[in-house]
């Protein structure tokens, strides 16, 4: 049987035209083996759980700097759960105030990056909690 | 419910799932396929191969939406490459087709090469079966960007289309070997650019020559696949050759070739296998190189050696 690859869908939600940072962290998962479907700007939480059930990914990671992570990424872990899939690791990053941390992790993202933080630390994360 | 009988009711999460233990060889997959191979073969199979930013991934978007117009379900394989060195992979085909995410009769599957070189991943193969069992009537398979020798896709689809773009090189490229050879249709893309008319030319001219004049004709056409210029034309043509090849029979000779080829793949794997193996134990090669390297053995009698031990075990 070969290695199991560690599949992680890098998504932008929501009116957000900004993907630097997506690039930035797609390219260093990509760099720690990990196997990255990007899916482009502006997709909605519904697109984003499709495509994460069809692409089976082990990790959901989204990146919002729009303001909106309050309503779209638990509406994500929603709908993955609702779908038979909520078995995925959802991670965000973004520019994110640490007053809205705790609701978040409450709703079910199970880690959440803001500015600054070192490429390295969601790898590790991804890697120490992906089954 | 079995993975299996999902499988056949198309539902998504059981499809991808199976994908994934296909990908990484998992025993149940195998177990698998062999239960769902009677439900094969019933799907069109259509191959997108072509240069990288030739606009393949563009196109399978707007085949698929014409496809769909024309109310048929369909799979789309895309294949981008795996890093050699990281073992990584960046697959953004997705980012082309994201309207068609929630389009429940389609479903769109990325994968890395994962070492495969022949332009298609280690397990197109059998991505391609799961979604032929789970019922979509296309398949779709758009590979890697492709050089001039990654022909693999020509042993997966029914049909080939390749796809040219302006401005890549002169009328030397279209007579070379390779990637111009498998078309059973080319597509000039982006063809409001300069110089289409004449990557046109080339193709006809390079076709001219084909001493085989009978049977089909590979028709070259012209797209502007980001303005969906050319794709209902691009999808009557895929439709006629799939039609050419039932009624000339040459998809029976197609599809035994097709087995044919993926027999001996799947043979070379697990011979390969068993090699890796056995050249492991004992440390039998490296015993074998320290003697190499001082001119007491040579290659050609370990291989040998080897081979001889394989065939009486």
């Amino acid at each position: 049987m070969a290695e199991k690859k560690i599949r992680v869908l890098v998504a932008k939600p929501g009116l957000d035209g900004h993907d630097r940072g997506a690039k930035v962290v797609a390219r260093s998962f990509r760099d720690a083996g990990f196997e990255v479907i990007y899916t482009g700007l502006r997709q909605t939480p519904e697109q984003i759980v499709a495509a994460a059930v069809q692409e089976d990914v082990d990790v959901v990671a989204m990146s919002l700097l729009s303001g909106a992570h309050g309503t779209l990424m638990p509406k994500v872990v929603n709908l993955l759960k609702e779908q038979g899939a909520g078995d995925k690791l959802v991670i965000g990053g973004g520019v994110i105030p640490d007053d809205d941390i705790p609701a978040l992790l409450e709703a079910g993202i199970a880690a959440v990056y803001t500015p600054g933080t070192p490429t390295s630390e969601p790898i590790e994360f991804i890697k120490a909690n992906v089954k | 419910m079995d993975l299996v009988q999902q499988v056949r009711e198309g539902n998504r999460v059981a499809i991808a799932r199976l994908i994934t233990q296909a990908e990484n060889e998992a025993p149940e997959a195998i177990a698998a396929l062999r239960e769902l191979y009677p439900d094969t073969g019933r799907a069109r199979l259509i191959g997108i191969t072509g240069p990288p930013g030739s606009g393949k991934s563009t196109l399978t978007d707007k085949l698929v939406k014409e496809l769909r117009k024309r109310g048929k379900s369909v799979g789309v394989v895309a294949i981008d490459p795996t890093s050699p060195f990281t073992g990584g992979a960046i697959l953004g085909d997705r980012i082309r087709m994201s309207d068609l995410a929630l389009d429940k009769g389609v479903f769109i599957r990325s994968m890395g090469t994962r070492g495969s070189l022949g332009g298609l991943s280690k397990a197109t193969h059998d991505a391609i079966k799961i979604l032929d069992a789970s019922g979509y009537e296309y398949i779709i398979i758009e590979t890697v960007g492709v050089g001039q020798s990654e022909v693999d896709i020509v042993k997966t689809a029914d049909t080939t289309v390749v796809v040219s773009v302006p401005g890549l090189g002169d009328d030397i490229q279209a007579i070379k070997a390779g990637i111009m050879e498998i078309g059973d249709l080319f597509v000039v893309n982006k063809a409001d650019r300069d110089g289409a008319e004449r990557v046109v030319n080339e193709i006809r001219y390079m076709l001219d020559l084909n001493p085989d004049k009978e049977g089909w004709h590979p028709p070259i056409l012209k797209t502007i696949a980001a303005q969906n210029q050319g794709i209902i034309e691009l999808v009557d043509n895929i439709n006629e050759h799939l039609d050419y090849l039932q009624e000339s029979g040459e998809i029976v000779n197609r599809r035994k070739e097709r087995i044919s080829s993926e027999i001996n793949d799947l043979i070379l794997k697990r011979f390969s296998q068993k090699v890796t193996e056995q050249l492991a134990r004992e440390d039998y090669l490296e015993h074998q190189l320290d003697k190499i390297l001082k001119k007491e053995e040579n290659p050609f009698n370990v291989v040998d050696q080897v081979v001889e031990k394989l065939l009486n075990n």
